[in-house]
């Protein structure tokens, strides 16, 4: 059995989320979170039923994994263990392997038996609730190959933290089979449109418990996390022009950062969170800015007699990728983040933009045109050629998961914006929940809450 | 969008108009032949007037029916250039026509005559390729329109060029024709 789990295994020690069981009266600090107030009503997610993930392609090596329907899940208002396994599913590293039979976390496991499924680790839980309103959930995750428990975890969580709750049951499993850090509870922002109705939401990694965290009757784009996750930059077009705007995210609070003559729109969040890069057309058509976060006099960084916008960070902060029409046609080119020479990156094709840079700093991910076709592109930084990694035609704004597995992007699926996620080598591809209004321009958020 | 609007409207009147014209003339011919020549024709004058200053229907003739075409930038419109408010771009370009210099004069003259007056221009694009860049493109038509006005003796504190990229499109459609309509600039004041 020299199962992709034994090979993780020795190359990464499991690391300090390994927790045994622990009493429920000490909760951890997540359950605390407050939720966004008046619209987070609306997000009181008619549970089970609209749960699926459509899954396209096929991976290679991935790790085959049964969970078993938690004991008593039924009680919570969310299907637990279904959100789990669809999270993992998404991910493209594990092969689901059905797990019929009521099994909970005390459960004695016949190994043998799981073995002869074809399963090399098994998922096993319960939710109960607690006097106080709120639910205990546990689980224990098996290695059935070495024949041992590789964590057990018991987390008390609101009952509108539940969906957290079992994105971080997800997280776990994925970190102690893999050795690196899950993305499930993390957040996506994304704007909707239907008729003139635009809104910015804010949701889990899956697409699914949504809240509004900005409704307008004018369009909105561009959304942009701060590295700490607590506040969003976007562009908003409520004064009928391009204005860019920071809004915290528990709170609502929100003000302007840049409303120049002109469009102001583009924003992008240096790693430290003090600074934002920007596109402003106050001095010419489109040039790049520095502001700080608390606003201020903009500092010019660009100055081409050309488009320059779309800028982002590596994740050094020391230079910016961004798109140029210097050459003729859009190009991604990157310079020093505090302006200085460019130089070209994109060579392939007339029409090359939205550039975004792996957390790692390795990979750019941007949208090419080909024919009258856009797709999401695939390259490494150091050098290499770009790979398409979507065959749909209709392709925008790719966004890195904060561990750099996976991408979230708008593509169009029967007459709509749809989000998808996608693996780097394109095989596995998930679209997130449709709402029937058009999705798009999604931005996928740093770890933690 | 605002000039769609108030094309459609003066339209949708010419042939109000022209409907009622078209029930009198009926009803008069029926009850009064004689008659019906002068009150007619008056009336066509009248509704030819006010229907069709954009010159295309000034027939006198009672059977004579006036063309509004929407699809013909200006067609119907009442009060001459300064009516019109969207200069529409060929593909991948931000040269201003030479078609529209006659309204972009009359609105550089108004603008000039009345120093208190502001507009906006609205830069649109069609909706394929990137919202950010297409933002950048709209932009640049509209600053293309503003250096057009300023060189026709605006002052460049009266306007502000903007861009609505590809977020305000005036007619959806994937194929050229509508391409075309959403590749424009709107004159607004502000």
């Amino acid at each position: 059995m020299q199962g992709p789990l034994l090979a993780v295994d020795q190359k990464t020690q499991p690391v300090s989320v390994i927790r045994r069981t622990r009493p429920a009266s000490s909760p951890p600090s997540w359950q605390r979170r407050r939720f966004v107030g008046a619209l987070a009503a609306a997000a009181a997610a008619p549970a089970a039923a609209q749960f699926r993930v459509e899954i396209t392609g096929i991976g290679g090596t991935q790790i085959p994994l049964a969970i078993a329907t938690f004991r008593d899940e039924d009680k919570a208002p969310v299907p637990v263990s279904a959100i789990v396994r669809a999270d993992l599913q998404r991910s493209g590293l594990f092969r689901m392997v059905d797990a019929p039979g009521a099994f909970d976390e005390i459960s004695r496991i016949n190994m043998a038996e799981w073995r002869g499924r074809g399963a090399d680790a098994l998922a096993v839980g319960s939710v109960s609730r607690l006097a106080d309103g709120r639910f205990d959930v546990r689980f224990k995750l098996w290695d059935l190959v070495k024949g041992e428990e590789l964590v057990g975890q018991s987390h008390a969580a609101l009952p509108a933290d539940m969906r957290l709750a079992a994105h971080r049951i997800a997280d776990s499993i994925y970190q102690n089979l893999t050795g690196e850090r899950g993305v499930f509870s993390t957040r996506i922002a994304y704007v909707t449109r239907a008729g003139n109705r635009f809104q910015l939401h804010v949701t889990d990694a899956d697409g699914e418990g949504g809240q509004i965290a900005l409704a307008s009757p004018d369009p909105i784009i561009s959304p942009a996390w701060a590295p700490n996750g607590k506040e969003l930059a976007y562009v908003s077009f409520e004064s009928q022009k391009a204005v860019v705007w920071l809004q915290d995210i528990a709170s609502g609070k929100r003000n302007m950062l840049a409303n120049f003559r002109g469009s102001n729109s583009a924003p992008a969040w240096s790693p430290d969170g003090r600074e934002l890069a920007l596109t402003l057309s106050r001095d010419a058509v489109a040039q790049l800015y520095l502001m700080s976060r608390d606003g201020g006099a903009p500092r010019r960084i660009t100055n081409s007699q050309a488009i320059d916008t779309e800028p982002v960070f590596t994740p050094d902060g020391r230079q910016i990728y961004f798109v140029s029409d210097r050459g003729g046609g859009p190009q991604v080119y990157r310079m020093p983040a505090g302006g200085g020479n460019a130089e070209r990156v994109t060579f392939s094709g007339n029409y090359n933009i939205s550039p975004a840079i792996s957390p790692d700093g390795r990979t750019l991910a941007y949208v090419t045109r080909q024919g009258g076709a856009f797709k999401v592109m695939v390259q490494e930084v150091a050098g290499g050629s770009p790979a398409a990694i979507t065959d749909t035609s209709d392709d925008e704004s790719p966004s890195f998961a904060p561990n750099g597995r996976l991408l979230v992007y708008t593509s169009r699926a029967q007459g709509r914006d749809v989000l998808m996620t996608t693996t780097l080598d394109g095989k596995i591809k998930s679209r997130l929940l449709t709402t029937g209004a058009d999705m798009r321009e999604p931005a996928w958020g740093p770890f933690g809450r | 969008m605002h000039i769609t609007r108030r094309t459609l409207g003066t339209a949708v009147l010419a042939l109000a108009l022209g409907g009622l014209f078209a029930g009198c003339s009926s009803t008069k011919l029926d009850e009064a032949p004689v008659e019906s020549r002068t009150v007619p024709t008056d009336g066509a004058t009248a509704g030819a007037g006010a229907a069709g200053a954009g010159g295309s229907g000034a027939g006198t003739a009672q059977s004579s029916v006036a063309t509004v075409d929407l699809s013909k930038s200006g067609a119907g419109a009442a009060s001459g250039p300064l009516s019109q408010r969207v200069v529409f771009f060929e593909f991948d370009s931000f040269v201003v026509k030479d078609e529209y210099r006659p309204m972009l004069e009359a609105h550089a003259k108004a603008l000039s005559a009345n120093r208190s007056k502001r507009m906006m221009l609205e830069g649109h694009t069609d909706e394929r390729g990137g919202r950010e860049y297409n933002l950048a493109l709209g932009q640049k038509r509209s600053e293309a329109v503003l250096r057009t006005l300023v060189l026709l003796g605006v002052q460049d504190g009266q306007l502000e060029a903007v861009s609505f990229g590809e977020e305000r499109l005036a007619q959806p459609g994937n194929d050229e024709a509508a391409h075309a309509k959403n590749r424009r600039v709107e004159l607004k004041d502000k």
